[in-house]
């Protein structure tokens, strides 16, 4: 009896399970890897759910991989297992690669093989000369695009009378000395994410992290972040640990930057405009916040900021039907109606000067709920791209960023005197450089 | 006479095996053929050609501070977690094993720890322990900045050997009960007929005769300390501060895998093999010598 009821059970199970897939048949399906993960990773899922209830032709499967650095390394693992998604999210650092691994269909021979309408110098320069080749191609789509930016309390800062967030270093360091003795704690609260301090600072201050204009000149480049104004920077921010006006928060401590910075505990740090829209929307109630441009040192000229986030990469190996549903989905993403979409529940900034256009018309600017993200594309655009601001093309530059990183634990917890430890993140950086050469020996940057 | 057991039908024999042989040869020997290939070779990324390079990976591995940085702290991690959970495995069977008040129920749980997946150990210690936010952030109330893992490189060596002692602790804990309920009444009840106190029952004739259990716990504790702890690590610490807690096994995972530098973590995972063969070895050579069986 039992038994009969099993099989009727399995039966059912396998006729209803089958119906599912026969119905999805008649989409074209293809895979979609994403590294966004939180907020940000629901959002990954809704825009997919949007492109496929847009039309009916295809498909889009998206996986969430846990962390952008997942993301690449678990797309490289199934690329040698032949397991690799169509489509991929690979975040700025992991670009040059991508562009080295000659596993990757490129955007322009997409856009060219299944007639796609892209505008390619509609994009913003500072997006474009990131993720381009020496010879002005993008071989990736650049996807959620973002720029480094200031949070700052206004109740904090109005303690000590000031109602403008500060323009140079010096105006914040003095204004984070004056808050503490207005009672304010935490001035700045900041973590060992080299995004920001290094990367975005060297940017806006036009200062190389490495030689041959950042790598992007030959893979035989070396670092050189330890002898710039960098250090002195990392310098000042073990000061303001050491007087107490600053505070390193971290997972590990309980509370990172930004929920320090939402519980109203710090009064500044940086982050990403991607975090615009979570700030927004976790912030203790009454919490009376600003953005603004990064500060930069009084003797400096300010330049562009640096774009963060990620593009869309298609790798080879897949089926004629699945990129013509990839080039769709890339497609849809460019729509400005998507863009504005993207960038209304995320805080990225839209990567098309004809999608930020359309949003600046519709007055999406002037909402107070998105005050301040204007501000991203100011700083991203506040001057031409040069040599140096315009990215940074280093080999492995993810295990670089993890070794600053590590030897920045060092200095900070007062192992190592910043400068010895950063010239010991120097030389083992430029190790990884060494070695990352010889593994693609014979290979150059296209 | 020739009293070794034979067998006739090789052919059998071999069928019977085969299986075994299977599993043994893909999962380990042909991983470790592959590892030792890139070992003495480069190896991109995405795969492709690899370039021999001889002995550079290990000459580039043994004159890297960093390294040997991880190496020390390895030994640390499996003399201090090894010691912690063998040590609390053993208190805590011998308190079961004298049927105390609830035995039935803590020896059902006690177990338990063991089931759990290393992340999720390391999830729920990193919050438990957390300066700010934990639980522990009441001693940080008392004396401000006591305890603080993500600044300090020894509380957070200190937060994974709990968080991995813990989890082996379970494990052990289940050797010596059984050990100790094979370890016959009359004996124990004999000597404290004699006189003898609960300790001096534990320390002359149970612990003695646990003897090969505590052997066996020993070899696989630091094995297992050596090899299978990257878990915690990558939860709790990322294998900081300031690689204070860079474990070889965490290393080996951020080179290959987040350094994409496979070449160099089959070369380091080939000296962690070698290592830990080379422990069991000697603990087989010298320290089981003192070990009775009875």
């Amino acid at each position: 009896m039992s038994r009969r009821i099993l099989a009727a059970a399995a039966l059912a199970a396998t006729t209803l399970g089958l119906a599912g897939p026969a119905q999805a048949q008649q989409r074209i399906q293809f895979e979609f890897w994403y590294g966004l993960t939180g907020r940000l990773g629901e959002i990954m899922e809704e825009h997919c759910k949007r492109f496929n209830d847009s039309q009916t032709k295809y498909e889009a499967k998206c996986v969430g991989q846990g962390g952008y650095d997942k993301a690449e390394q678990n797309t490289i693992a199934a690329f040698r297992s032949k397991q690799h998604p169509t489509l991929v999210q690979i975040y700025d650092a992991g670009t040059v690669n991508f562009m080295l691994s000659g596993a990757t269909y490129n955007a322009p021979d997409l856009a060219r093989d299944f007639n796609m309408k892209i505008d390619w110098s509609g994009y913003f320069p500072g997006i474009a000369n990131y993720y381009a080749t020496s010879k002005g191609q993008m071989w990736s789509f650049p996807y959620n695009s973002s720029t480094a930016l200031l949070y700052w309390n206004k109740d904090a800062w109005a303690k000590i009378g000031k109602t403008k967030a500060p323009e140079t270093i010096e105006e914040w360091w003095d204004d984070v000395r004056a808050m503490k003795k207005a009672g304010v704690e935490c001035g700045f609260a900041f973590d060992y994410d080299t995004w920001m301090p290094l990367e975005q600072f060297s940017a806006i201050h036009n200062l190389p992290i490495a030689t041959k204009n950042n790598g992007y000149d030959g893979l035989d480049a070396e670092v050189m972040f330890n002898k710039t104004k960098f250090a002195d920077y990392m310098k000042d921010w073990k000061k303001l640990l050491d007087e107490g006006v600053a505070r390193i928060q971290t997972a590990q401590t309980g509370k990172t930057i930004l929920q320090a910075f939402t519980d109203g505990s710090c009064a500044s740090m940086l982050s990403s405009v991607a975090n615009h829209g979570v700030v927004g929307s976790t912030a203790k109630p009454g919490l009376n916040w600003g953005v603004a441009k990064l500060p930069v040192y009084k003797d400096f000229k300010r330049h562009n900021s640096l774009v963060g986030g990620a593009s869309l990469w298609i790798l080879q190996g897949k089926s004629k039907p699945q990129y013509e549903a990839a080039a769709a989905y890339i497609q849809f993403l460019l729509q400005p109606k998507e863009e504005q979409w993207f960038a209304d529940v995320t805080g990225y900034i839209p990567v098309t000067q004809a999608g930020y256009k359309a949003m600046v018309d519709a007055g999406f600017y002037a909402d107070p709920k998105r005050q301040g993200r204007e501000i991203a594309i100011e700083s991203l655009t506040f001057t031409p791209p040069t040599a140096v601001s315009r990215g940074i093309r280093l080999g492995n530059f993810t295990q670089i960023r993890a070794e600053i990183r590590s030897e920045l634990e060092a200095a900070f917890t007062g192992k190592k005197d910043v400068q010895t430890a950063l010239d010991d993140a120097a030389q083992r950086s430029n190790q990884i450089l060494r070695r990352f050469e010889q593994t693609f020996k014979g290979k150059q940057l296209p | 006479m020739d009293r070794r057991a034979t067998f006739d039908n090789l052919w059998l024999a071999g069928a019977l095996v085969a299986p075994q042989i299977l599993l043994v040869v893909v999962f380990f020997y042909w991983p470790t053929m592959q590892a030792l290939y890139w070992a003495f070779s480069t190896q991109p990324p995405f795969g492709g050609t690899n370039q021999w390079v001889g002995w550079q990976n290990f000459e580039q591995i043994f004159s890297d501070a960093v390294y040997w940085n991880s190496v020390r702290v390895s030994i640390v991690f499996a003399i201090l977690s090894t010691a912690l959970s063998i040590g609390m495995a053993l208190l805590l069977a011998l308190m079961i094993d004298r049927q105390l008040a609830g035995h039935k129920a803590y020896r059902f749980v006690y177990f338990w720890p063991y089931a759990i997946a290393a992340p999720a150990v390391g999830l729920a210690f990193r919050f438990i322990f957390a300066p700010d936010a934990g639980f522990v952030s009441a001693i940080n109330q008392l004396a401000p900045n006591l305890w603080n893992p993500a600044l300090k490189g020894w509380d957070a060596m200190l937060l994974i050997v709990i968080a991995n002692s813990w989890k082996m602790m379970a494990y052990n804990f289940i050797f010596f009960l059984a050990a100790l309920q094979s370890i016959p009444r009359s004996l124990v009840e004999a000597a404290a007929m004699d006189g003898s106190g609960v300790l001096r029952r534990a320390r002359d004739i149970q612990i003695p005769l646990l003897a090969p259990t505590l052997f066996f716990l020993l070899v696989i504790n630091i094995t297992e300390s050596f090899v299978d702890s990257f878990g915690i690590v990558d939860i709790t610490t990322g294998g900081g501060p300031a690689r204070a807690t860079d474990l070889m096994v965490f290393k080996i995972y951020s080179d290959g895998f987040k350094g994409l530098d496979y070449s160099m973590a089959a070369a380091q995972s080939i000296v962690l093999m070698l290592l830990v063969i080379g422990l069991t070895f000697v603990q087989f050579r010298y320290v089981e010598k003192r070990v009775h069986y009875a």
